[in-house]
């Protein structure tokens, strides 16, 4: 397969045109961690960004960083840290859930939308991605966005690009805001909880004065034998310690929450954001995205149906992990008809091949909806170049 | 004075006037079609006023398959409808034209539903801003954008203009805090995007909708976040001798790991017209102001404010005034957010709404100062310091065109000034017409034909506000 590695924009639009001049379906691809996100697509030919890197903006007093799609997550998170400052949204890493090697890209992230524990306070990638530079279909450099953080002028094309996943564009450069990173972190942890009450907790505490910046509840037999509802305080040393505090009081029905604080708080939220707990098994994975409280609701109804099926929540409920068998359609029609009723939708995040050629791996989209998607594609991609078929089939 | 062109009324629709009509009252109350010349009056324009257009009708439907049904029959009539909020538009998004049909959704003006421990709310377009913080503010939740109209904006207006307000440093402009949509489409298909969850499936539709300014649809239902607000919140009044050493603090102040709830600036013509209206007791010996405000318990505001008057004395801060009570904190808010409407009682103004990177502040204000100069004008200036989006208030004597023709050249000069600095033309107001023909100024050809190709999927006949945010020459259909 021809890998085409372009090291200016201008040739990256000189790519793009002669690939859509032949009409030939193309994948993009930063560090290769999140290949096997989506649908399987047959393509004959790739972009890199590997030749695009390095950080082109950085203002730590404007909280705001830019670097070129191909450039590191890990240089823009040294160099952020190196500054006492760090990316809102708190990335997940997928090379341990899918098995997959190489070195995360910036554009991914924004391609991807890829968030993590923080999103339930910071928001998600999509929400501080204040500026992108991108490749259409038609071989053209567009912008959208910028520098800043305040910016409504035109149509927000960042957000659509965001979460497409290659499949409108080719990103050559991208903007977020930045925030200072905390001074001190501490996780409380509360041990033996039924996903209800958990979820009850979290639903507390996160309306409470005290800002947890994650919330998340592993259930008994995901990383530990016992179940351990997780709230995690980021801020200056003395506000946590009053914070801990007074959560401890306001939670005081669920028990004594243990503290942890350090490595062991971070390894754990790592493995909360990577969804380890379901690395290496041969299990299909899933995303549920809910409103909070009816997290238990849709495990429970799934459990009906999937008996071996194990989950755990994060974002306070709202986002479930779900590992099932991953025979026949890897559960798509239990879990989709159980969380039908609930208002929320799923998403395929790990299966054979076999499997997400066959079962939607996105949640299929109201007709109307389906429609503007593949007008949107069409406006971006007329040759419809970019990896066709990733996100619905036939888009 | 008419610097901004409108596009020629149709004829054809004109001379069909009455036989469209007809076809609206078929389809919606009596009451909620208005057609005399007297009631359509209130709709010629919105916030920006020195620009008016009779409209053609206007109906104010009470359901979303009301707003449907006017949408499908104007779009197959091929009639250009102006989706309307409360009609607080300083960029002029709702201002009609002579061959429009009017929909407003003041009607729609129902809070829904209210669920506190998913921390969301169901709401109707026509809710104001302020009232879904009124809803929830007995359980200690809030709304958190917070534009200075927000008693009279509407919810359905700050989605269309992605509003933002004062406290954004925190807590995100509307496009954050918005997680669902009920959205009606031209050809009158009413679709769900998103939910009372965190993300929607598929495209980020709900992220494209979110600041369109009525070009894509029209919103009739949102789910928008609520947060409970913080334990105690304090501002503080800090004066500066200069504008660089107040915008100096703001960079310091970021740089050592605090984000304030808000951080407002104002130069000294803004303090003293604002001062005069509110009587907050802003200092007057000073040629800046900044306000800053900072949540949680008593004892971390103390300690936070510790940590930020220790920062502005190191950039020559001259008064430090902290509000000691609730009175004074209303009094203070008071004073800023109605700069506006403090500055009107004085003189005609146009309010810009550029965004520059915080570290040419400085410069900017220099270069704003003397381009307002040479135009032989007065400008105040007030803005979001922390996100480097400005407001400076060019004012002016409306009854004078050539004084007015100044301002409004003044103002194109001082948004590209924010361009050409790395800033962007519009920060929150939207773009509307106002900023319309500048957009070549911010994006090129490409950019804004492919924006013009996603709005396209939604109304390729130019329907839809179609008056509003790209320039009237050179538009793409698909």
């Amino acid at each position: 397969m021809t890998i085409h590695t372009p090291t200016t924009e201008a040739q990256a639009c000189a790519v793009v045109a002669s690939v859509a001049a032949n009409g030939t379906p193309v994948t993009i691809r930063g560090g290769g961690t999140r290949t096997g996100l989506g649908r399987p697509t047959q393509v004959v030919s790739t972009i890199s960004s590997a030749g695009l890197t390095g950080i082109t903006l950085y203002e730590p007093s404007e909280m705001v960083i830019g670097a070129r799609a191909g450039t590191p997550l890990a240089e823009i998170q040294r160099t952020l840290a190196d500054r006492g400052q760090m990316l809102p949204f708190e990335p997940m890493d997928h090379r341990a859930l899918l098995g997959t090697e190489g070195e995360p890209t910036i554009g991914a992230v924004a391609a991807g939308n890829i968030s993590g524990p923080r999103r339930i306070n910071a928001g998600a990638a999509r929400d501080s991605l204040i500026g992108i530079r991108l490749i259409n279909g038609r071989g053209e450099a567009i912008k959208s966005g910028g520098r800043v953080m305040k910016n409504v002028t035109g149509l927000d094309l960042v957000k659509l690009v965001s979460g497409a996943h290659g499949t409108l564009g080719f990103l050559t450069e991208v903007t977020f805001r930045v925030l200072p990173a905390p001074e001190c972190v501490v996780t409380l942890v509360w041990p033996g909880l039924a996903d209800e009450a958990a979820v009850a907790l979290l639903s507390a505490a996160l309306g409470s004065p005290f800002e947890p910046m994650a919330a998340a509840h592993l259930p008994a037999g995901i990383g530990a034998d016992q179940a351990r509802t997780l709230l995690r305080l980021e801020n200056f040393a003395s506000s946590i310690a009053y914070r801990a505090d007074a959560l401890g009081e306001l939670l005081s029905q669920y028990g004594r929450p243990e503290r942890i604080e350090g490595a062991a708080s971070q390894e754990l939220w790592h493995s909360v954001r990577d969804a380890r707990f379901f690395a290496g098994s041969h299990e299909a994975v899933w995303r549920l995205s809910l409103a909070p409280t009816k997290g238990p609701r849709a495990t429970a109804a799934i459990m009906q149906a999937l008996p071996q099926a194990r989950w755990f929540y994060d974002w306070g409920g709202g986002l479930v992990w779900l590992a099932v068998p991953a025979d026949e359609d890897a559960g798509a029609a239990a879990i989709r008809t159980a969380i039908r009723s609930l208002g929320g939708h799923a998403t395929l995040v790990r299966a054979p091949h076999a499997v997400r050629a066959v079962v939607p791996v996105f949640e299929p989209l109201a007709e109307p909806l389906m429609r503007v998607t593949a007008g949107i594609k069409n406006s971006f991609d007329p040759a419809g170049i970019f990896e066709p078929g990733r996100m619905y089939a036939g888009i | 004075m008419s610097a901004i062109a409108f596009p020629a009324p149709r004829a054809d629709i004109l001379a069909r006037r009455d036989a469209i009509i007809a076809g609206l009252a078929g389809l919606v109350a009596p009451e909620a079609l208005i057609t005399s010349d007297d009631e359509r009056r209130p709709y010629e324009t919105d916030a920006l006023t020195a620009y008016r257009r009779m409209p053609l009708a206007v109906v104010l439907p009470s359901t979303t398959q009301e707003v449907a049904a006017v949408l499908r029959y104007c779009g197959e009539q091929g009639v250009p409808v102006v989706p309307r909020g409360a009609g607080t538009s300083l960029a002029g998004g709702a201002i009609p034209q002579e061959d429009a049909v009017v929909i407003g959704v003041s009607k729609m003006n129902r809070i829904l539903e209210i669920n506190y421990a998913n921390r969301a709310a169901r709401v109707q377009a026509g809710v104001t801003n302020l009232a879904v913080t009124g809803a929830v503010m007995s359980e200690g939740f809030f709304y958190a954008p917070d534009p200075s109209s927000q008693l009279a904006c509407s919810i359905g207006g700050n989605i269309g203009m992605n509003s933002g307000g004062a406290h954004c440093l925190k807590y995100g402009v509307t496009t954050n805090n918005v997680l669902g949509v009920t959205l009606v489409m031209l050809d009158g298909s009413i679709v769900e995007i998103g939910g009372a969850h965190l993300d929607a499936p598929g495209l980020d539709l709900l992220g494209l909708i979110v600041g369109s300014e009525g070009q894509l649809g029209i919103v009739t239902e949102a789910t928008v976040r609520i947060l409970r607000s913080a334990e105690g919140a304090r501002p503080v009044l800090f004066g500066f001798p200069s504008s660089e050493q107040a915008g100096a603090a703001v960079a310091a102040i970021i740089g050592a790991g605090i984000i304030p709830v808000a951080m407002e600036f104002m130069d000294k013509p803004a303090i003293e017209i604002c001062e005069a209206f509110a009587k907050a007791g802003y200092p007057m010996d000073v040629e800046a102001l900044l306000i800053i405000e900072v949540e949680g318990s008593d004892a971390e505001m103390d300690a936070q404010l510790a940590r930020i008057v220790a920062i502005a004395r190191e950039h020559g801060v001259k008064t430090v005034k902290e509000s000691k009570s609730a009175m004074e904190t209303a009094a203070i808010w008071k004073g800023r957010k109605s700069a506006f409407g403090a500055t009107g009682r004085i003189a005609d103004y146009i309010c810009m709404d550029g965004t520059i990177p915080t570290g040419q502040l400085p410069f900017v204000l220099q270069r704003m100062a003397e381009i307002v100069k040479g135009y032989g004008l007065r400008v105040a200036n007030v803005f979001h310091a922390g996100d480097g989006n400005l407001h400076p208030l060019i004012l002016y004597n409306c009854n004078d065109p050539v004084e007015a023709r100044k301002a409004e050249d003044a103002g194109n000069d001082i948004l590209k000034l924010c361009v050409e600095v790395g800033g962007c033309l519009t920060g929150e107001h939207g773009v509307g017409i106002e900023k319309r023909d500048l957009m070549r100024v911010q994006f090129n050809e490409a950019d804004l034909n492919q924006q013009m190709r996603v709005r396209a999927v939604f109304d390729g006949e130019w329907l839809l506000n179609p008056a509003k945010v790209f320039p009237l020459d050179g538009r793409v259909a698909a």
